[in-house]
């Protein structure tokens, strides 16, 4: 008699296995790759379905929706991995509105040759976060491309919300006298990516900041629902994010630099490459823009929420038709934090 | 125009290199320009390299300096 | 962070700032040059300048390496990455600067072109030693601070036998471009500008020691003060100047005297002197050919020398009619009168070299201090 068992399919080999063409063909392979990997971490009731898309009931208020692509190198650092980081971005970006974050989608682009093994962590992150934050990955695809023509893994997340009633937070409703508040340290996240590039490495217990803010958000709008401005400030740090709602909000900020909230190691991380902390990214941290007479309460308030801890008012919108952001420093000049041209990058001079 | 800065060193490994630390970050560098550097000693660094020994008591010398009194004297005008 | 804080102090700076105004007399003029970009950069970050006397005005002037660096040789390590595809090894603060063709480091990159950005000469010689089968280049610039690094592995290649490292050497002189200055004929007989004394670099001065400036001081009566690169250090070096002036000195002082001695790092000024010769004659953006003002590898360390092993030719490429670089490199003219700052020439576009480097000049004007110009209302 055979022992041969019928209907016998050879699991994925997510210990040795790379990832090849066959993944992301749309037949038997990809069905397993999804099957064994994707479904079986996030697991839910829509993607129980087996569906193209998910079928959702009907949200009630003002739908919110943002997409966010995610490239960062290396896949793996300090405190986290492109997977948490795209779930915590996406989340935050549509919490930035003041919307209660509902479900992902998450679009997966594939390099020829990528470990599975190193798949599977990326999307066991994905997954724990999605549950940490309560709110799941309803729906995804994936493709792959050929080796060389990817960085291991690009993800793309895409998250809708619902803003309460009431609610309206915008980038351009900053206006003179509100008060500019932060939820935490700033520099984190970039500095931690930075101490695993080759030839800048360093030694350091720094961890990035990402995390899920929408809980923050939710503690912060139900106590304040005054809050006009709230923007995460990812690529380019603090300084890119005031100068963006500056502009939008067509006024001008004075924020002093004794007031920032920045880890000791940070600055010093910062010195040895010749960076400015206020132009590093952050992956866990928001701004938070407020008329003068609800800035005391709103703090409170972060101060009370795990991620708000060292939330610190650094300064306030002024009359200015250059929308510059201006800052006293420590020393007691003043002088403009201006836009980058383009990345910040590691100098000698 | 040479961004270099003051740091600690915290531990001497062999062919002229450190560890050295500011504030918990640490890096590797290099002694190769600097004869009799101990531990504890601060250096200043420079692209991986240390260039030269800071004086402590210069340095004490100095932040004094920063600190004397303005004069009181009076300006006479040309 | 410990050397650091305390050299940053707003209150010690308040303290010096008041010194600073009871000494400076009034009906006097006190043109002080930086001659260090590092300095450049520190007084605009701290936003020095508002706490000087009107008395007291800071020219910026020639010390920053990526600003005088000629855009041929930016294209010589262009042409290195894209036609002989060596793995071309760069400081980040090269990376953006405009060359010719519309192109900079950045974009070669884009292009195909293996440029890679490190922190340390070594980092280049862990690279060749990594990849034995590839032509590794070292595009080395720097001041007298930057050069004995490039110098050590260059021996570190040589006694290694590393075949595949090779460096395109730019290391200019400070001593030089401070008499280039004084010498121009703004400073020597027009008298347009006006030069009272100067403020020492920081970290080059750790190398060659005080000594070098005794010349300056004796020769064109100017005194010299060598400052730290902290924001009190160049308060307290603009101090010591103005009160040399007032009292008729003209003398090199010391004002870093935790890390610069008469003598210098002479370990490291022996080792520049086995590795590098000077060239007659060097190409400075802005300032031209500056005599005795850079440096070129031995005939011993020929085999490490990009020039030699590439038979690399250097033309020359004018700057943009409109740009005032070489005007603002010698202290003659502010960002302020060139007629393409902060419209066409930007952080963003940069025309010229004073405005690519953020502790060139027009950047740092731009990047902290155009705001300055301009009447901002500020809530109370």
């Amino acid at each position: 008699m055979s022992k041969v068992r019928p209907n016998y399919v050879r699991p994925l080999d997510i210990r040795g296995g790379h990832v090849d063409m066959s993944h992301g063909s749309g037949g038997r392979a990809m069905a397993q790759l999804i099957e064994q990997l994707f479904a079986a971490a996030f697991d839910n009731e829509w993607l129980a379905q087996r569906n193209d898309q998910a079928l959702l009931p009907q949200p009630e208020g003002r739908i919110v929706m943002s997409t966010d692509c995610h490239v960062v190198s290396p896949l793996f650092f300090p405190g986290g991995d492109i997977g948490c980081l795209s779930v915590h971005g996406t989340i935050n970006d549509v919490a930035m509105s003041g919307a209660r974050p509902l479900y992902l989608a998450a679009g997966f682009i594939l390099e020829e040759g990528f470990p599975l093994a190193e798949l599977k962590r990326i999307v066991d992150s994905m997954a724990a976060a999605s549950r940490d934050a309560g709110v799941p990955i309803v729906t995804g695809d994936t493709k792959v491309v050929e080796a060389g023509k990817g960085d291991g893994v690009f993800i793309t997340t895409t998250g809708v919300g619902v803003v309460p009633p009431g609610i309206l937070i915008s980038g351009d409703r900053a206006r003179p006298g509100d008060r500019i508040i932060v939820s935490g340290t700033m520099g984190d996240h970039g500095m931690a990516v930075m101490s695993q590039r080759e030839s800048l490495a360093f030694g350091t217990d720094l961890v990035s900041d990402t995390a899920a803010l929408h809980g923050l958000v939710a503690a912060m709008i139900e106590a304040v629902p005054e809050v006009r401005v709230l923007r995460d400030p990812t690529r380019g740090g603090l300084a890119t994010t005031l100068n963006e709602i500056a502009a939008q909000s067509g006024a001008g900020m004075l924020i002093d630099e004794a007031a920032v909230p920045v880890l000791r190691q940070v600055e010093a991380a910062c010195e040895f490459l010749g960076l400015d902390p206020l132009y590093v990214a952050n992956e866990g941290k928001l701004v938070a823009i407020v008329p003068p007479e609800n800035a005391q309460r709103l703090l409170e308030v972060m101060r009370a929420q795990p991620l708000g801890r060292n939330a610190a008012l650094i300064g306030e919108v002024i009359e200015d038709p250059h929308h510059f952001v201006q800052m006293r420093t420590r020393f007691g000049g003043k002088r403009i934090v201006d836009w980058l041209a383009g990345d910040q990058l590691p100098r000698i001079c | 125009m040479c961004l270099a800065i003051p740091v600690r060193v915290v531990e001497l490994l062999g062919e002229s290199t450190a560890i050295v630390d500011l504030d918990g970050i640490r890096k590797e560098i290099s002694l190769a320009l600097v004869d009799g550097v101990q531990v504890g000693d601060y250096v200043i660094l420079h692209v991986g390299y240390a260039l030269s020994r800071l004086d402590p008591d210069e340095a004490e010398r100095t932040l004094a300096l920063f600190a004397a009194l303005p004069s009181q004297r009076a300006v006479l005008t040309a | 962070m410990k050397y650091i804080d305390e050299f940053r102090d707003g209150a010690l700076a308040r303290n010096i700032a008041a010194s600073i105004a009871a000494e400076a007399e009034p009906a006097r003029r006190y043109n002080l040059m930086e001659f260090c970009g590092g300095h450049t950069h520190a007084i605009s970050r701290y936003g020095v300048a508002d706490l000087l006397p009107p008395p007291v005005r800071m020219i910026h002037g020639p010390g920053c390496p990526v600003c005088v660096l000629p855009i041929g040789r930016i294209d010589l390590a262009i042409q290195l990455a894209l036609e002989q595809r060596v793995i071309l090894c760069t400081y980040g603060d090269c990376l953006r600067i405009p060359a010719s063709n519309n192109l900079s480091l950045l974009k070669a990159k884009a292009r195909g072109g293996d440029v890679r950005m490190i922190y340390s000469p070594a980092d280049a010689l862990k690279i060749a030693q990594a990849h034995p089968g590839r032509e590794v280049v070292f595009f080395a610039i720097g001041f007298e601070t930057t050069t004995p690094p490039t110098a050590l592995i260059i021996k570190d290649a040589a006694r290694l036998g590393l075949a595949n490292l090779s460096v395109l050497c730019n290391h200019v002189l400070t001593p030089a471009a401070i008499t280039n200055i004084l010498e121009s004929p703004e400073v020597r007989q027009l008298g347009t500008l006006a030069l009272d004394g100067f403020i020492g670099p920081a970290h080059v001065s750790t190398i060659i020691g005080s000594r070098p400036y005794e010349f300056f001081a004796e020769e064109y009566r100017k005194p010299v003060v060598i400052a730290g690169f902290e924001p009190l250090d160049v308060m307290q070096a603009v101090l010591m100047l103005v009160r040399q002036i007032n009292e008729g000195r003209a003398e090199v002082e010391n004002e870093f005297t935790r890390a610069v001695t008469r003598e210098g790092n002479l370990k490291a000024q022996a080792l520049v002197s086995e590795v590098f010769e000077l060239r007659r004659s060097f190409e400075w953006r802005g300032l031209g050919q500056v005599p005795y003002s850079a440096l070129r590898i031995r005939e011993a360390f020929a085999a490490f020398d990009a020039e030699r092993k590439f038979s690399l030719e250097t033309r020359s490429v004018a700057d943009n009619k409109a740009c005032e670089c070489g005007a603002i490199l010698r202290g003659v003219k502010h960002p302020r009168d060139c007629k393409v700052f902060g419209t066409v020439c930007t952080p963003e576009n940069p025309i010229g070299s004073c405005m690519v480097s953020s502790e060139g000049a027009c950047a740092a004007y731009y990047s902290y201090g155009r705001f300055r110009e301009i009447p901002i209302s500020a809530a109370a």
